[in-house]
């Protein structure tokens, strides 16, 4: 069962000495997509891609080759107008902060080059000659890894002027965030590169025609960015014997919280969340609830075991796919308690643009902290659910609709345990009325 | 714009070309295409509440309160879009709280969200009773909050400049303010700090809000988190009364709206004029007004004793009477008009008169200020009689011109709305905006604008010399070339305007400093024009105005500011009328103040004391602006009327009034007795049809009458200057708050002329000319080397009063005090 479950793909090179130095990686078949892809037309890598329907990693599954066909590009012989008239630029989204997702540090940490070679496929397909890669930056080991990659490359040939002799040029720009959640958001990542606040961009207009800069942009999860060389070597049909109908590929799931074997476990799109258990060696204690793909995404239980994790399995669950990052959590865990962590989270990580968002969280979590210190009321229960009900779809980007994501999913599932703290509270609710908007 | 609302049951008309139908409510409305659904509902008469949304704004959909329902193709769309920042489709249906649920819902929702945290403080907040969120949290919000917890506070307030005052606790953070100052003002010193329910408006450390715009971040604050030092905990709106009126400190025209209670201005706001200001105006036009009622306002006609010399009130009876025999005594002689640049047309209008029918002659000239020969012609040629309905450029046409050249005219601090035109063009349409000047003043930079630097007096030779990029730009259909009143200070610079307009094609505009020159122009109250752009010399426009006055008048040009006052320094004029002119605001206030003290006889029509004042042999009280009706017209030469705000208590009486009463006791009647009589006098003259634009004398090359260079060195030094918006102008007097945030006086240097004369860059320096000196702070900028900046009128910058000289003139800097004699320095206009 194992050995069937696990396509070490990306993973592959992991256990490698050295794993992340060019000489291992050029050892282990590096570079070579790079040489296939630099002979080839691009609009007919942008095709490959389409016909693998390789999906964003970053959690929305947008399909990959259709997000680079947007690129405007000028007609052969055309002069360039509009937005095809200006530069193109890839940005490698590197801000890895949803919590529990723990796979693209990994992947950076242990093969940096995949994500090199990645960028100049993807640069060389969509026509671009910058890339940036935005790290979060307080992984400084990370970072250094991905500095010193970039620089090999640069050392090797794989970067600069002329790459390969095949005429293309690119430039790799690592980029260090400043550790705010929203500049996951790929209009906040560019506005923060740009030197802005991370605040989500008005859209339309959207980053393909009106990106970093004003220019046509690509922002692209690193892991969907290091499966494209895999892709280039193994083509389209190899991609799509793994995962699913819609949902192809391998992924790498990153299992934590109470299980025996933590980590990141490479496997196909679709595989059940009782499949990664036995990968991981099981649960310890006994499982209570989980999140399939992060803390935005809503919460599961045990029932959810078999459910297949891939885009459509998870929406199909109530939930989402997210970014794979499986929280495993057991019996021992109260649900109030670890809503109110999330959403405390959450409130901190709120960029403060829109109100819902900023005013949402602040006041969720009160409440929530208020029903953990076992002071809450049964009226608690329903006015976080309208409060979410005030948020979801309301705020200006997802992050209000990840907020909510854990509140609404657990009440769903465990209302009782909201209500057993309200009948916990010691004596008579005291009319908490102005015991704070009073000061 | 159609409002073609109809109720649904599909409309059978065609669309409007580059228009969509969609259906609002269920109404069908034709929209043109690009035009946001919050747009559109307000056309139709449904308001969606919203806070972060203004028209003149870059939409944010920041706020989240008007989220309404959108259908697009028969499918609606999973989540509620904000209306301020989606636009009309075909086809679309739109529903908002009126018709739909989950709209009002995710209303009352935000509104729920955006009150958890504002403070309970509207019965003392200064915006409560027009507020925003008092307003629509009663039309849309809940009546009662479930927020039982603990609401955010901050101290409360703080001052980000000396004027404006921010109260966090009732920010909403729609960002209004800060993207006006990013967008509209071009000046950033407001910015989010912070994230999440911690995030708030501030400013840098070292850098309060010293905009010239702050005001209106006040005005369009939806809530009460801005307030103004000079208003905050003054008044409710509700017991204002709201006057409408024109601002009348510079040439730009704005529409303002003065709020006023018990006899007393309370506050000023920009008023709404899409084709003016739009909906913006400057700190000076909002905040100074107080100078209207301060401690030292001349109240009563004064007239001065002949024993003892001193300035005593007097009846009007007997004011007009001492001052009668006074110029009819000094008539034979001559007397000489200076009315100054601050009047209604229809005050100028009366002093043009009065010149010629009680005085007879046409030593008459409004320009208290640097002013030649060649300005006169200029303006006779190209600026009188030209209106925004005769072909004068407009602020609309400003705002789609492909280029602009501004000449001696620096936008930010002489036109603050024009400003706000060049800024909004360039970074909207990417208009090219070119500036010659000295160095990249922050007008330059927030323009996007190109600096074509050049030596002060050097003006006209750099016109004629112009690079073919920017010739070629002007060239271009609807490009202007905007000159400013401090072309006169620099020999041959209007020639050189006047060639290149005619060379390029380009439209010319005369923008002024003053708000009554333009009218004062066309009144007349100019020694080679009567009213209408009338030559004195034409023998047949003359005629025109002797048969409407039934006099005869003198054909022969008269003096101009300065030779009405060589003239009287020189013992030659008997007698001097002089209206709002201040002596240290001359070309050479020395030879004022000569000429002041040699006149046999100084009549004086005052607002408030001045250095006219200790000379004048009477003093007759006129009223500022907001006490009575008149007009000006802007810099298009469009006219901006008003009327009386505030009935006078005093004993002042418009200018006009006080010369038909005079005139009647010189036995001549002016037909001037109201504001209106006026206009009626003025209109029944009306622009003469054949206004002789006589622009030979602009074809022609002209050598400027000294060479291009004047020796430099030695510390001698080319002086660059012009003024700055807030000075030390009187009528910006008793107002602190609106001083203080003022731009620093400093001299500027660049670093190698700093260097050459061993001047420590941000130490002082003393400039100096044989008259005086000035000590200021010195900081560097990109001027050419061997010229130093100074601020015309700000602080101990008093340059002609101090120095007597002013742009163009060679002076002495050198570093450190330098051992001045003490400058002194007053407030004039």
């Amino acid at each position: 069962m194992t050995e069937r479950t696990l396509t070490p793909v990306l993973t592959r090179r992991w256990a490698a000495p050295k794993s992340w130095t060019i000489d291992t990686y050029t050892r282990l078949d590096g570079y070579t997509a790079l040489r296939t892809a630099l002979a080839a037309d691009p609009d007919r890598l942008i095709q490959l891609i389409k016909d693998s329907g390789l999906r964003g990693r970053g959690g929305a599954g947008f399909p990959t080759g259709m997000k680079w066909g947007f690129i405007p590009q000028a007609k052969p012989g055309e002069q360039p107008t509009g937005p095809a008239a200006k530069p193109t630029y890839l940005v490698i989204n590197a801000d890895e902060g949803e919590p529990g997702t723990c796979k693209d540090v990994p992947l950076m940490m242990a093969d940096p080059h995949s994500l090199v070679e990645g960028c100049i496929i993807t640069a060389y397909a969509i026509r671009a000659h910058r890339c940036f890669i935005y790290v979060r930056g307080e992984v400084v080991h990370c970072l250094r890894r991905v500095h010193n990659a970039v620089n090999e490359a640069y050392a090797a040939g794989y970067l600069g002027k002329n790459i390969l002799g095949s005429g293309f040029d690119l430039d790799i720009v690592v980029h260090a965030g400043a550790g705010a959640y929203e500049a996951g958001e790929e209009t906040a990542l560019l506005n923060s590169l740009e030197g802005f606040r991370a605040e989500p961009r008005l859209k339309p207009p959207f980053p393909a025609t009106s990106g970093l800069y004003a220019a046509p942009t690509v922002v692209n999860n690193v892991e969907t960015i290091c499966t494209v060389p895999y892709i280039v070597n193994g083509g389209s049909e190899w991609f799509r014997m793994m995962g699913r109908e819609k949902s192809p590929g391998p992924k790498i799931y990153s299992i934590s919280g109470h299980v025996q074997r933590p980590g990141q476990y490479e496997a196909p799109l679709g595989t059940t969340l009782r499949e990664l258990l036995e990968l991981a060696g099981g649960t310890k204690g006994e499982l209570k609830f989980w999140t399939p793909g992060g803390s935005s995404t809503p919460l599961l239980t045990a029932k959810h075991l078999d459910v297949p994790l891939d885009f459509e399995g998870a929406a199909e669950a109530g939930s989402m796919l997210g970014t794979t990052a499986v929280m495993v959590f057991n019996t021992t865990v109260s649900v109030p308690w670890a809503v109110m962590k999330w959403t405390e989270f959450y409130e901190h990580e709120s960029c403060g643009k829109c109100t819902p968002c900023r005013e949402g969280t602040y006041w969720l979590t009160q409440i929530l902290q208020r029903m953990v210190r076992k002071e809450g009321t049964p009226s608690d229960v329903e006015t976080m659910l309208d409060v979410c009900d005030n948020i979801f779809g309301r705020s200006f980007c997802a992050l209000g609709d990840g907020a909510v994501s854990p509140i609404r999913s657990g009440i769903k599932y465990f209302r009782q345990e909201f209500l057993d703290l309200c009948a916990q509270q010691p004596g008579q609710h005291k009319q908490a009325v102005l015991s704070g908007s009073a000061r | 714009m159609s409002v073609a609302a109809q109720t649904s049951g599909g409309d059978t008309r065609p669309v409007p070309e580059d228009h969509v139908r969609l259906t609002i409510d269920g109404r069908e409305v034709d929209a043109p295409k690009g035009e946001l659904i919050i747009r559109t509902c307000e056309r139709l008469g449904i308001i969606v509440p919203r806070f972060c949304d203004h028209p003149l704004l870059d939409p944010v959909a920041a706020c989240r309160q008007c989220l309404v329902e959108v259908e697009m193709g028969g499918r609606p769309m999973p989540k509620p879009q904000p209306s301020c920042a989606v636009t009309v489709a075909d086809g679309m249906v739109v529903k908002t709280q009126h018709t739909s649920a989950v709209a009002d819902k995710a209303q009352q929702g935000v509104m729920e969200l955006l009150l958890i945290n504002h403070p309970l403080d509207c019965p003392i907040c200064d915006k409560g009773g027009e507020c925003p969120l008092q307003n629509q949290a009663l039309s849309n919000g809940r009546a009662d909050s479930r927020f039982v917890d603990t609401k955010r506070t901050f101290a409360k307030p703080i001052a980000i400049s000396s004027q404006v005052l921010l109260d966090r606790e009732r920010c909403v953070l729609c960002a209004r303010c800060t993207r006006f100052s990013e967008q509209i003002a071009g000046d950033a010193f407001i910015d989010m700090l912070e994230r999440g329910p911690g995030q708030q408006v501030g400013v840098a450390a070292d850098k309060p809000f010293q905009s010239y715009f702050s005001g209106n971040t006040i005005q369009i604050c939806p809530v009460g988190a801005l307030t103004s030092a000079a208003y905050r905990f003054r008044s409710r709106p509700f017991d204002l009364v709201s006057t409408r009126g024109v601002c009348e400190h510079c040439a730009s025209g704005c529409a303002i709206r003065t709020d006023w209670r018990r006899g007393i201005v309370l506050r000023r706001l920009a008023g709404h004029d899409p084709q003016v200001n739009q909906e913006w105006n400057c700190d000076k036009g909002r905040f100074a007004f107080v100078y209207a009622t301060a401690n030292d306002r001349i109240t009563q006609p004064l007239v001065r004793e002949s024993i003892g010399g001193d300035l005593k009130p007097a009846s009007w009876t007997e004011a007009l009477e001492t001052a009668a025999q006074g110029l009819l005594g000094a008539k034979n002689t001559g007397v000489g008009v200076l009315p100054g640049g601050r009047l209604t047309m229809e005050d100028a209008y009366a002093y043009a008169k009065f010149a010629r029918v009680a005085l007879g002659t046409n030593d008459i000239d409004f320009r208290a200020r640097p002013h030649s020969a060649e300005e006169l012609d200029f303006l006779a040629a190209h600026v009188v009689g030209v209106t925004p309905d005769n072909g004068g450029v407009t602020y609309d046409e400003l705002s789609a011109a492909p280029a602009v050249l501004c000449v001696a005219f620096e936008p930010e601090e002489e036109s603050p709305i024009v400003y706000l035109r060049l800024r909004r063009a360039a970074r909207d349409r990417g208009m090219r905006v070119w500036h010659l000047g000295q160095f990249t003043t922050p007008a330059v930079r927030r323009t996007f604008g190109t600096l074509l630097r050049v030596l002060p007096g050097s003006e006209p030779e750099a016109l004629d010399a112009l690079e073919p990029e920017v010739r070629e730009a002007l060239s271009k259909q609807g490009a202007v070339l905007l000159v400013g009143e401090r072309a006169a200070e620099v020999p041959g610079l209007y020639t050189a305007v006047a060639r290149v307009a005619a060379d390029t094609g380009a439209r010319l505009a005369w923008v002024p400093r003053r708000a009554g020159e333009r009218g004062a122009l066309e009144a007349g109250a100019v020694p080679t024009l009567l009213p209408g752009g009338r030559l004195v010399t034409d023998d047949v426009a003359r005629a025109e105005v002797e048969r409407a006055w039934g006099v005869t008048l003198p054909s022969r040009p008269g003096r101009d500011t300065a030779g009405i006052l060589a003239a009287a320094a020189a013992g030659q004029l008997g007698g001097l009328v002089i209206g709002g002119v201040d002596p240290f605001d001359l070309p050479d206030p020395r030879l004022a103040e000569q000429a002041l003290s040699r006149a046999r006889f100084v009549l004086s029509l005052e607002m408030r004391p001045s250095a006219v004042t200790q000379a004048a042999d009477v003093v007759l009280p006129i009223v500022p602006p907001v006490e009575k009706s008149g007009s000006y017209l802007d810099w298009e030469g469009r006219r901006r009327e008003f009327g009386t705000t505030i009935r006078s208590v005093t004993a002042s009486v418009p200018d006009c009034r006080v010369l038909d009463s005079l005139g009647i006791e010189m036995d001549v009647d002016l037909f001037t007795q109201t504001p209106a009589a006026a206009w009626a006098g003025y209109t029944a003259l009306g622009t003469y049809r054949n206004i002789k634009r006589d622009t030979s004398r602009h074809t022609g090359r002209q050598v400027p009458g000294k060479d291009t260079v004047p020796e430099v060195g030695e510390g001698r030094v080319l002086l660059a200057t012009w003024r700055r918006l807030l000075d030390n102008g009187s009528m910006q007097v008793g107002e602190p708050h609106l001083a203080a945030t003022a731009r620093p006086a400093v001299a500027l240097l660049s670093e190698t002329t700093a260097a050459d004369l061993g001047v420590d860059l941000g130490g002082r320096v003393t400039v100096s000319t044989q008259r005086g000196s000035i000590t200021l702070p010195v900081a560097a900028a990109d001027l050419p080397p061997g010229v130093v900046w100074l601020p015309g009128n700000s602080g101990p910058a008093t340059v002609r009063r101090s120095l007597g000289v002013g742009h163009g003139a060679v002076v002495t800097v050198r570093s450190g005090n330098g051992g001045s004699s003490k400058t002194a320095w007053g407030r004039h206009s």
